[in-house]
Formats: C-alpha cells, structure tokens, sequence
C-alpha cells in the first residue's frame, strides 16, 4: 500500500466519523426531546395528551419506513437549502439526522419507559412539578439504558453514513463503493470495511462500557 | 394546630376511574377524620380501595365527589402549585420503598429538598440528621441497590420526612418485609410519631401492623369505610364482618369457611375478652367456682395498646343445669359471651 492510499485511508476514515459523531449528536439533540414528549404525553404520562402522542408517533413512524438511500434523494433540496452543496460528508449530515433523529426519539422513549413508575410516584408525592420529574427523575434514572441506546444508535449511523457513497458523500463507504463496486479493486474494498468493523466494534464497546460503570444498580 | 384537632377531613369522599370497559368505583362516600398527632390505620383486603384513598389525601388521585381538607383548607380548591407545596408536608413511604437507584443515600435524602429549590448545604446536613435518626449515618455514599429491604424502607422515611412535613403517608410499607424488620420499621414510625409530633397515616392489610403502632383504625371494605374509631375499642368488638374477618381470624383464614368444632351436641359458647378482663384468669376461676370441667375449642388474643383483646370458644358439660351455671358465673363477671351453632 502506498502512501497516498494510506492518506486516502486516513482522511476518508476521519469523514466518517466526522459524518457520524456530528449528525449522532444533532439527533441526539432532536430525539431526546422527542422521547420525552413520546413518553410524558403516553395515557399513563406525567402529563396525558392524546392528540399529540398520536400525531408525534405518525411522524415518526412515516420517517422510520422511507428505506435511507430514498430519504437521501428525497431530501437533496433540504441539504442543498442547509449546507449549501449536495456533495461531501457535509451533504450527508442533513440526511442522516433526518433519518436518524425519529429512531433515536423511539430508542428514547423505550428506555424511559423503563423508570420504574412508583418512583416517580414518589417524586410527585413530594411536590416535583413535571419539569423536575423530567430532569431529576426521568434521565438521570434511565441513564444506563440511553447509554446502550446510544451503543446501537451511533453504530447504526455510521453504517448508514456509508451509503453517502452514493451520492458522492465520502467516506469509508465511499471508497468501498467507487474501488471494491465500481472498479473491483477488492482488497481496497475488504481494507475499507475492516476499518468499519473496527470503528464499530470501538463505539459498541466503549458505550457498553459506559452504561456498565455508571450505573449504580447491581454492584 | 394543637394536637387533637383534625389535620383531614375527608367529607363524603368518592373515587371513580373511567376505564376502557365503564365507570370502576374505588371509593364511596368516604368519612374520616384524622387528628393531628395521632397514627391511623386504614385496613383491608386488597382491592378495597385503600391505596387510592391515601392517594386521594395528597391528590395524586384526584377525588371525583366530595372533598379532603387538610388543615381546615379544601385541596380540591388549591391550583397545581398550591398542591405541589401541601405535598411537602406530606411524606409518603411505599411498598416497594422506590428510591431513585442511580443516586447514593445522602442524594436520595436531599432530593426532595432539591425539588424545594432548598440550598444545598442545608439539604446535605439535614440528611446527614435524617440519615443518623434512621440509623445509617455511615452509609450516606451507598446506593439502593447495596442496601436490605428494611434499609430501603428507612432511608425512603428519612426521605419522607426531609421537608419537615406533618404527615407520613405509609402506602403499605411494611408489607415487603420480613417479620422482624417489620417490627423495626415500626418502632420507628413510633418513635418519629412521639418525638417529632407526625400525624402517621397507614394503609395495610395487616391487622398486626394496626395492633403494633396505630390509635385509631378505619376498616374499609368494597369502597366503603365500614367502621372507624380507636383501635381498642375497634378490637375488642367489631361490628362488620369484614372487621370481625380481619380482627378475630387471623387474616381470612377463618373468614368463610365456618369453624366446625367437632360433631358434640353439647353447648357452644363465644367468650370475648375486651381487654379488661383477659388478665383475670376467668376460665380457671370459672371451673374452679362450678367445679365443672369446660372443652376449650379454640381461643385467639391479640395485644391493643397494652391489653389482650380476642375470643374463645368452650364447649359446655352436657347436663344442663352445670351449662346454666357455668352461664351464670360468666354473667356475674360481666363478660360478654354467645351462643355457637
């Protein structure tokens, strides 16, 4: 391997995790929103309200059932309208949080879902409004699981991330697609997933060792 | 407030859940009065609809008739807010002692002073207080998870009582907890009860927990309180067969099926002992008196407030004029007795 393909390797790799962590964390900033008002607007909620559950989970569900590669196309005049170009790891950021928020608000609100109710049963027993139950209850208690969450989440965009290959969005991906598919250069195309591989298997590990040491139940 | 006043009202209370399948009554026109200082009972079988009156007392039911006072004021009047600082001063301990697992001890205290936008040395050295009275000062950095069953439970009292409230809402909390310490938890309900002046309000299904701590004792059965008053007087003669299920059977065991007490044609009699005369030694006075052997079928006492309270069941001699005698001496000490089919 020459050292231009090494720099190639080098530099397709940080756009990938560049794609991944920014639209894992404007996602984050969008789903975990979404989560919480999935789960305090529920029948059985800190704060009922039908119409809207209903309304949010339909969006979400719509979201969730366009295959990403069509999403992608579908919205080029969005991208084009929010960063300026349709080309790079920069024009596949709007996609992928377009795709990626809506999963992360069910992945949110499935583990909130998991806060024991007395407790927060209890915090209402003790005059917290539905703000405090939100922030001091509701989060903090289903911290360990929004970690693994997160664990399948960001593994999950930076696979799709390598779709942006497709539309000239760079990336790992997009040197697996344009040597491996295109010109079957193979080895440059295995050399391109292992790295996948690894970049996977050390976001899974290192969340999954996150949500161990911080949670405070088994001991 | 002086002591003896009520702390509740409850005035012609009802509770209808709107479900799926129609209307669900959980309580109807429901009465009781709580004096401040006092410990009440409310006892009955599960699904009586205990657990949402006391959740009616600090609204996290919302009554649908009637309404609950709490020093002289109506909740029912009260906007969100308004609730949301009553509920400070109501403490409420529960069944499955439900701490916030992802925090230690000393933060599990201090929480619902956080909620109270309380400073936060302050809260620290008054959980510090709360967590040595409940005696796990040394623990303050432990999480829930590290901790018993009856550990759990007074840490969530140390919790309950953070804000300096003047009720204590126990939902059932001892009904996870092994004998021994159920009587600890206890004590210390008692002890919270008569050094700091806390009005206690327990829900249980347990007689025995009734018989340990409380003064006075409402029995609730299918949504309607069916007797109240002092526990004592409760005791030594309940009036509704749910309250003569729970007091004279231990539980339901003798509730339904009738006690068969052999196939002797003899006299049955039901002596009740009401807590004045149960240190005499009437059943060996009686035979010592008559000279006439009794057949002692079955006999159950508890202890209320200091006295035994409960039942006996003797068979009498077969000739008729030694069962008149026997009869008589019982009338002459003045102790209540009935007939037994």
């Amino acid at each position: 391997m020459n050292a231009a393909s090494v720099s190639m390797y080098i530099s397709e790799t940080w756009a990938t995790i560049y794609m991944t962590l920014i639209s894992s964390a404007v996602s984050y900033l969008i789903g975990i929103p979404l989560g919480v008002i999935l789960v305090v607007t529920d029948k059985d909620g800190i704060h009922p309200c039908g119409w809207l559950h209903a309304i949010l989970g339909t969006i979400i569900n719509i979201f969730r059932s366009i295959p990403f590669l069509i999403l992608l196309v579908m919205v080029l005049p969005i991208t084009k309208f929010l960063v300026h170009t349709t080309l790079g790891p920069k024009a596949i950021i709007p996609p992928l949080i377009i795709a990626s928020a809506p999963y992360i608000g069910r992945m949110v609100e499935s583990s909130l879902k998991e806060v024991n109710a007395g407790v927060i049963e209890a915090a209402k027993s003790m005059g917290a409004s539905n703000w405090q139950i939100i922030c001091k209850v509701l989060l903090p208690e289903a911290k360990p699981s929004l970690l693994v969450g997160a664990a399948i989440c960001i593994t999950t965009i930076l696979s799709y991330s390598a779709m942006a290959g497709f539309v000239g969005g760079g990336g790992l991906g997009a040197i697996a697609l344009n040597y491996g598919y295109y010109r079957y250069q193979t080895d440059i195309m295995l050399i391109a997933v292992a790295v996948l591989v690894i970049l996977v298997q050390l976001i899974q590990e290192i969340w999954m060792w996150l949500a161990r040491t911080t949670d405070k139940r088994a001991r | 407030m002086a002591k003896g006043d009520n702390i509740i009202r409850i005035v012609n209370m009802g509770k209808t859940f709107e479900t799926s399948s129609g209307p669900v009554m959980a309580l109807d026109d429901i009465n009781l009065d709580i004096k401040e200082g006092s410990i009440q009972g409310i006892i009955g079988l599960s699904g009586a609809g205990k657990s949402t009156l006391v959740r009616c007392i600090n609204y996290l039911e919302i009554p649908t008739s009637g309404e609950v006072q709490f020093e002289g004021r109506s909740l029912g009047s009260m906007t969100d807010r308004e609730i949301r600082s009553i509920r400070r001063n109501m403490g409420m301990i529960f069944q499955q002692f439900n701490l916030l697992d992802q925090r230690n001890l000393l933060r599990n205290v201090t929480f619902p002073l956080e909620i109270a936008g309380e400073d936060k040395k302050k809260a620290k050295a008054r959980a510090h207080e709360l967590l040595e009275m409940v005696g796990l000062a040394d623990r303050e950095k432990n999480y829930p998870s590290q901790l018993s069953g009856g550990q759990k439970q007074r840490v969530a009292i140390a919790r309950a009582l953070a804000t300096n409230p003047k009720i204590l809402l126990c939902d059932e909390a001892t009904s996870a907890l092994d004998p021994k310490t159920t009587n600890q938890i206890l004590d210390l309900l008692k002890k919270i009860n008569e050094e700091l002046g806390v009005t206690i309000i327990v829900i249980t299904h347990q007689m025995s927990v009734v018989e340990a701590i409380c003064d006075e004792v409402a029995i609730i059965d299918h949504s309607h309180i069916v007797e109240s008053g002092p526990v004592s007087e409760i005791f030594s003669n309940p009036r509704s067969e749910i309250g003569r299920r729970l007091i004279l059977g231990d539980g339901d065991a003798y509730a339904d099926t009738p006690i068969t007490f052999g196939d002797s044609k003899n006299e049955k009699i039901r002596i009740v002992f009401d807590g004045h005369n149960a240190h005499e030694p009437i059943i060996s006075d009686m035979i010592l008196q008559c000279k006439t052997p009794v057949n002692i079928l079955f006999a159950n006492t508890h202890e209320v407030d200091g006295m035994a309270v409960g039942q006996m069941v003797v068979e009498l001699p077969e000739a008729e004029e030694e069962a008149a005698l026997l009869k008589k001496y019982l009338k002459s000490k003045n102790i209540d007795f009935s007939e037994v089919e």
